[in-house]
């Protein structure tokens, strides 16, 4: 028997309903609007009312109209064939959609029902399994999409029979399993998840100990961000965070790359659905689409599903990650979906906290970085979800709610800065500012000397360190003047203008510099600081400028060009004779 | 608004506050629109039998007993191409004396393009503006605002923009509207021998503010005819859109919104989107290009208002004066299309990102050295060069008086660095300095 209500209040997309039965918190309910099934979601329960936030537009709707609850909260639909989709925030196929138009109460189905898979058992007669175990995979793509027993199954279950390999669909029955009582449970390739909550169904959940390698220098040398690991990018507009988020996502070391567009421009959509289906994935020679999906909220879209499409992409993730693949969660921007809790947290007339955000926002924000992480599953293999979110500050302002709340959840900090992104120095990201709380990890430094070399961390911290007297000594010469101040000021201003335009600034737009592999990181790197030991004789800051100027033009061509390619060692010869000159 | 059968009607209001009324009702449904003692105003709230209604032209004068009329829909635009060279009012009322237009009859701020079915915008649109076409050249499906003190001649700008660029509609949101620059409006597109193409929607200083709440969806619906139906290619022009955004500000005070930043309701971000995201390349060749007007406090870009719309829009023409020169720029750090990739050295000459970037870069220099003489250092060669160059540079091409071909502009950049600059200062990759270099050095 299913609760059923009837509209009694409506501001916006908050609905109140009179219900004759039991609700539950985020429950689902549909309401009916002259036939038009609009989907909504129980935000808050007072005696016989249940406020609903409405994923569609209101327009229309009328006190008296009818709802019935569903029973169960938003669910996302898990199986093979999610990869290379393009999703709106509640999981509706964009690509089956009928018309130009999104029409409200038009729903389709996340996955293709018809299309037959190549399946191959894994788990055999008599195996004892539980939730998440895997049961056998088929080829979603290039990657082994592996079958699950369902995350909501609790306890130990006997593998009573697995179908054998051969060709199915994803509503098949492809396994038996028998739980404690005897009885029999059907498992197909397609299961239904609660997006708000974690999917836990993991042995363990260890600190991260290895780097995800994205090659933006800035971030792999300077900050690198951990395999499993959270990083957040706040800046103002204009700054380049899109250009960097996409950076991320083409060149990521990821199996599989979730991209939530949560209430930014439709335009950047586009331009993912037309660019990544040419783009090639140098590791793989796969296209970048297939191993990419699109959750996309954009901005002119329901407010209220800007929150479920992060929660939805998160869920998507998860489920990847106990497949024991690296996944890679980007969410554009988060500070869009904090507005939407804003929206309903105002017309519900709660109490506002700063700037009216929910009191809660914090808790929010840092339960859901929580839900990333590498994972040891039940079989001893590793999985992953590394997530990085953007942050658009009111004004570029990093004071405020959303920048502050997300600061203590995230341990990866990249401040793009409007001064950098007013000078071109791209990307933007603040070097001074931005830090990567992984390079104190002591298991992340371990990784790196081997990765890359013993003593790496040290290197960074020394460029680092170079960069931060370099601001000092140029803020010195900007106040007293280039005569003002001794010649090791412009020598320090120089070495630390050494490392931005080599190392710290990449050119996201050229086909060589827009990756930089770890090696040739490592390689750059030591040789930048080579020259930064050195002590140089100059007569006058105008030979030291002229003389940084002309290594900066040689090392920059050496980016433009192949690693070790003849075009490179000519141009490295060049860089050592003029070096050995001085 | 027609008179219909069986029309609701109540004579007994409960509350009243500047820019809404309350009363009990029954059958009404969301977003429905109304009368109140014959002003227009539309539902707003619903909580049970009590209903909040706003009222477009404020509430001045009405009395508890005010006769209130349900017309059971949203509000509504007759299309159809009648609407061709027509002026009129935020309810989509003529104002030109002329007939009443014929036609489907659509609800405004209707839904959204699926993003899946929009194509990437490609086409260019020229404005013979050098500021614009040279340094952030616009792309039709494209949104951006011109951000402006309201000094600045932002009406006189768009105009023009929209007079040469090659559109088949243009359509005019005008919101809070000084009545001159309205008529200046109307004789320009007279005058340009346009009107035929022309559409306009106009709210005027002197009527009420709240009714400009109407005025971009009604431009919009009327877009979305000729782009969708006719697949046209249609230029929107909203001005200004500070104003509409202050409509939205009084009606969110008076339902007792907690109000977010700059005392701006906390949905300001989604109601500017909504608006916006119309801007749209659609499958079969119809398109909204969105050119607004955002006027600024002094320049402040962090104000809610302009800080929302850069975040929604795809970049932004930043108009100041030039000190120098004395003349309307159009400023090449502030301002940015975020489409111009998609054109550039595609549908222009090759050399047309390298020149673009120099110039700008070189302008930079200038700006350093003007800097450095204001902090009393001396000048080397350079920075003396480069300061003359400044000059030249933003009266020839920043200046918004130049109306010149792309190919003028990169030659007139070409010449100016000849002029004051060496090869070796320019940065520009040495094949195109080869070809286009217009000096002797």
């Amino acid at each position: 028997m299913t609760t059923k209500g009837k509209v009694t209040g409506i501001t916006s997309n908050l609905v109140t309903i009179e219900v004759d039965g039991p609700v539950a918190q985020n429950e689902i309910c549909l309401i009916d609007l002259e036939g038009v099934k609009l989907m909504a979601e129980v935000i808050k329960v007072t005696g016989k009312n249940a406020f609903v936030q409405v994923y569609e537009s209101t327009r229309g709707l009328k006190t008296g109209d009818k709802a019935e609850f569903q029973g169960y909260m938003l669910e996302a639909t898990l199986g093979p064939g999610i990869l290379s989709s393009n999703y709106d925030g509640l999981q509706n196929n964009l690509s089956t959609m009928k018309g130009v138009f999104l029409e409200r109460g038009e729903y389709t189905s996340p996955l293709d029902t018809e299309k037959q898979w190549d399946f191959t058992p894994i788990a055999k007669e008599g195996d004892i399994v539980s939730a998440a175990d895997w049961l056998g995979e088929v080829k979603e793509g290039w990657l082994p999409h592996k079958i699950m027993v369902p995350f909501s199954f609790k306890g130990k279950y006997t593998v009573k029979s697995v179908a054998s390999a051969g060709q199915y669909r994803i509503n098949d029955t492809i396994a038996v399993v028998t739980d404690d009582s005897g009885d029999d449970h059907n498992i197909t390739m397609v299961q239904k998840w609660p997006v708000k909550v974690a999917i836990t169904a993991y042995k363990e959940k260890p600190r991260p100990y290895r780097v995800m390698e994205t090659g933006v220098r800035i971030i792999d040398t300077l900050n690198p961000i951990a395999e499993g690991g959270t990083g957040f990018i706040p800046g103002p507009f204009g700054c380049g965070k899109t250009v960097l988020q996409h950076a991320i996502a083409k060149q990521g070391e990821a199996d599989v790359i979730i991209m939530a567009a949560c209430g930014e421009r439709a335009n950047e959509v586009v331009e993912i659905f037309t660019e990544f289906p040419e783009l090639v994935d140098p590791r793989t020679g796969r296209k970048l689409m297939e191993r990419t999906t699109i959750i996309c909220n954009t901005s002119n879209m329901p407010v209220a599903a800007r929150e479920a499409s992060v929660y939805t992409a998160m869920t998507i993730g998860e489920y990847y990650r106990a497949m024991g693949l690296k996944v890679l969660l980007l969410a554009d921007s988060t500070s869009r979906w904090a507005q939407a809790l804003r929206e309903m947290s105002n017309r519900m007339e709660e109490l506002p906290g700063a700037d009216a955000f929910p009191v809660d926002l914090p808790a929010i924000i840092s339960n859901f970085y929580a839900r990333a992480g590498i994972v040891t599953l039940n079989n001893g293999k590793t999985g992953s979800v590394t997530f990085i979110g953007t942050v658009s500050p009111a004004g570029g302002n990093l004071k405020e709610p959303v920048t502050e709340s997300t600061k203590k959840a995230a341990r990866c900090f990249y401040a793009l800065s409007q001064n950098r992104a007013d000078r071109k120095r791209y990307p933007a990201v603040d070097p001074i500012d931005s830090y990567s709380k992984y390079l104190e990890y002591p298991e992340i430094i371990e990784y790196l000397q081997k990765r890359v070399e013993s003593g790496w961390v040290d290197k960074v911290n020394k460029a680092k360190n170079i960069i931060k007297q370099g601001k000092e000594s140029f803020e010195q010469i900007n106040i007293l003047g280039d005569d003002g101040v001794p010649m090791e000021y412009h020598e320090r201003y120089w070495k630390s203008e050494l490392i931005d335009f080599i190392i710290l600034q990449q050119d996201a737009f050229d086909d060589i510099d827009a990756s930089t592999p770890m090696e040739r990181q490592e390689f750059m790197l030591t040789k930048v600081l080579e020259i930064c030991d050195r002590k140089f004789d100059f007569d006058g800051f105008e030979e030291c400028n002229a003389y940084f100027k002309e290594i900066i033009n040689i090392m920059r061509q050496m980016n433009y060009s192949e690693f070790n390619s003849d075009k490179f060692k000519g141009y490295l010869e060049q860089l050592n004779n003029k070096i050995n000159q001085q | 608004m027609t008179n219909k059968a069986f029309q609701r009607i109540y004579t007994q209001l409960e509350a009243i506050t500047k820019a809404t009324v309350s009363l009990k009702a029954q059958g009404v449904s969301n977003d429905e629109l109304a009368t109140v003692a014959g002003r227009l105003a539309q539902v707003v709230k619903i909580k049970g039998d009590l209903i909040t209604l706003q009222v477009f032209s404020g509430t001045d004068g009405i009395a508890t007993d005010a006769e209130v009329i349900f017309f059971g829909e949203p509000p509504a635009l007759n299309v159809s191409d009648e609407l061709s060279g027509r002026f009129f009012n935020a309810y989509g009322e003529p104002i030109d004396n002329g007939p009443k237009v014929e036609g489907e009859r659509r609800y405004i701020g209707g839904p959204s393009v699926n993003p899946y079915k929009r194509r990437q915008p490609s086409q260019l649109i020229p404005t013979g503006i050098a500021g614009i076409d040279l340094n952030n050249t616009l792309v039709s499906g494209q949104k951006i605002p011109f951000f402006a003190d309201p000094d600045q001649p932002y009406n006189q700008v768009m105009a023009s923009v929209a007079l040469r660029a090659d559109v088949d509609k243009i359509i005019l949101g005008g919101m809070g509207l000084s009545n001159d620059d309205y008529l200046y409006f109307k004789q320009m597109f007279e005058n340009a021998g346009a009107l035929d193409k022309i559409i306009s929607f106009v709210n005027t200083t002197d009527q009420p503010p709240v009714e400009r709440l109407l005025i971009p969806d009604m431009a919009l619906t009327a877009a979305e005819y000729f782009a969708v139906d006719k697949n046209q290619k249609v230029l929107v022009l909203l001005t200004d859109m500070t104003l509409y955004a202050d409509a939205l500000c009084i009606v969110s005070n008076r339902m007792d919104q907690i109000p977010s930043k700059d005392s701006m309701p906390g949905s300001l971000y989604s109601d500017l989107a909504k608006i916006y995201e119309k801007a749209v390349q659609l499958p079969d060749g119809g398109s909204i290009t969105i050119i607004a007007v955002t006027t600024l406090n002094n320049g402040d870009i962090t104000h809610a208002i302009p800080d929302n719309t850069g975040y929604i829009t795809e970049g932004q023409l930043y108009l100041r004066t030039d000190t120098d020169t004395g003349k309307v720029i159009i400023d090449p750090f502030r301002s940015l299309s975020r489409l111009k990739q998609l054109v550039i050295g595609k549908q222009t000459r090759e050399d047309h990102s390298q020149v673009m970037n120099t110039g700008v870069r070189l302008y930079a220099d200038a700006a350093n050295a003007k800097t450095k003489l204001e902090n009393g250092f001396d000048l080397s060669d350079y920075d003396m060069r480069c300061l003359n160059y400044a000059k030249d540079y933003s009266n020839r091409l920043l200046a918004i008086d130049v109306n010149i071909k792309i190919e003028e502009m990169l030659d007139t950049a070409w010449e100016l660095f000849a002029k004051h600059f060496k090869k070796a200062e320019l940065g520009i990759k040495q094949e195109l300095v080869d070809k286009y270099w217009k000096g002797n050095d």
